[in-house]
């Protein structure tokens, strides 16, 4: 859009960044992405997201937004066009909750998982599946959490299909049953094969080597 | 007219922010109060997942989790908005609030529930995490601007809780000195009509909260 400078500060291997990546590229906006080293963070990435200090921060037109799902909605809020929340009151606010209950359930428990041993790692990874069985049921019959097309929830909810995928592989845990969570398992599928979103996803083998890398440092820093 | 049903505790400070945006709206509403060590079939056939209050129910919908619901409240009952119009304001207003929630209230919850060197600890975490919001004051006479907002609306437990818990525990995190605005914003808000006269009685949560500090200082 012309006139407007929309910069996204992220980490390739974020997971939160690649959802703001893919509200920018389905609402089709043109961006200055700018590549974070985490251990040595930017004056820039500081200045903007005090607070945190962390990615994902969106700086439209030289103000900054932080946190991945407020970012979302504040996307949605300023480019009108493919929306990603739904209209209604009350579905948005069971999208909302869905997403929530994502970062706030999901995602410790997948964690938790990845950064234990022995005992606690099974004890979380059985957490992490009856959380992701819970977040099927708000799936329902559809292709997506948003219906026919991607939306709010498949954009939080879809990079799991990747990391916890590497999880499992790493940490030698079952988290994605695929017979126990049938549908969850078929989203997860067609979500990353998705056009838009396909194209944002990080290298896979990249992406396991670094998160390989991570659970060297976590396990040999709790054994 | 549609039926509007609030399902809360006596004590708990999070249906409160309910009460005080469905009065600020001038939204009818019935109140159920719950006991959570007896859970109603309502409450957990409207909540499931997480079987805790408050919950909205309304249209026959259930809204669950108190900033969503805050927000459900805003998009469906149009008068005195909560959450400002431009997107970059209602973004910076959902930041505190979810700030509020991760890292204001638990590290006040932190100090409450140490003693001792723990709880020196944890007062200063809790200062630190409050200065942000001693910042974002500057200029302002709530934190919606003249009228109370969101993020009042998601601070407001601490004009009360947040002193109750100071007594009990023996400790003092919102000093004039180090939080004049926050302090001068707590006087403002808790005077506030709708907000004075919803607050639970004083001493009956200062007898709960004792009980919970104590029980959990046992361990």
């Amino acid at each position: 859009m012309s006139g407007e400078s929309v910069k996204l500060l992220g980490y390739w291997a974020s997971p939160f960044a690649l959802r703001v990546k893919w509200a920018l590229k389905l609402k089709e906006i043109e961006y200055q992405y700018v590549e974070e080293d985490l251990p040595n963070k930017s004056p820039l990435l500081l200045r903007y997201n005090p607070v945190h200090k962390r990615v994902p921060v969106l700086v439209h037109d030289g103000k900054p937004v932080a946190e991945s799902l407020i970012i979302l909605e504040y996307i949605d809020e300023t480019w009108k066009h493919n929306p990603i929340l739904p209209q209604d009151p009350y579905e948005r606010a069971q999208a909302r909750f869905w997403a929530g209950f994502i970062d706030e359930k999901c995602v410790p428990a997948i964690m938790s998982a990845f950064t234990n041993q022995g005992e606690e790692k099974e004890k979380a990874a059985k957490e992490a599946r009856e959380n992701l069985k819970t977040l099927e049921s708000a799936l329902g019959g559809k292709d997506f959490f948003g219906g026919e097309t991607v939306g709010f929830v498949d954009i939080a909810a879809g990079w799991i299909g990747l990391w916890a995928r590497n999880v499992e592989e790493i940490a030698e845990v079952n988290l994605i049953d695929a017979e126990t969570m049938p549908l969850l398992n078929a989203w997860f599928g067609r979500v990353l094969e998705a056009p838009v979103l396909k194209e944002c996803v990080p290298p896979r083998d990249k992406l396991l080597e670094h998160n390989r890398g991570f659970h060297k440092i976590l396990t040999a820093a709790s054994s | 007219m549609a039926e509007v049903k609030l399902l809360r505790t006596w004590s708990s400070p999070f249906p409160l922010r309910i009460v005080w945006a469905l009065q600020l709206k001038g939204v009818p509403y019935e109140t159920i109060y719950e006991d959570l060590s007896n859970k109603s079939p309502l409450l957990l056939q409207s909540n499931p997942v997480h079987k805790k209050v408050p919950v909205l129910l309304h249209n026959g919908n259930a809204v669950v989790e108190s900033l969503i619901i805050l927000e459900y409240v805003d998009e469906t009952w149009k008068e005195n908005p909560l959450l400002p119009e431009d997107p970059l304001d209602r973004a910076t207003a959902r930041f505190w609030a979810r700030y509020i929630d991760d890292k204001v209230l638990p590290s006040i919850w932190e100090s409450f529930t140490k003693e001792g060197k723990e709880q020196e600890e944890g007062i200063v975490k809790a200062k630190e995490n409050l200065k942000y919001l001693e910042e974002e004051l500057k200029g302002k006479k709530f934190f919606g601007g003249d009228k109370v907002g969101f993020v009042d609306i998601a601070l407001g437990w601490l004009t009360y809780y947040g002193s109750l818990f100071e007594d009990i525990a023996g400790m003092k995190v919102v000093t004039k000195e180090e939080f004049p605005l926050l302090s001068a914003w707590a006087a403002t808000f808790a005077d506030v009509p709708i907000i004075k006269d919803n607050w639970p009685s004083r001493d009956k949560l200062i007898a709960k909260f004792q009980a919970i500090r104590d029980s959990i200082l046992k361990e």
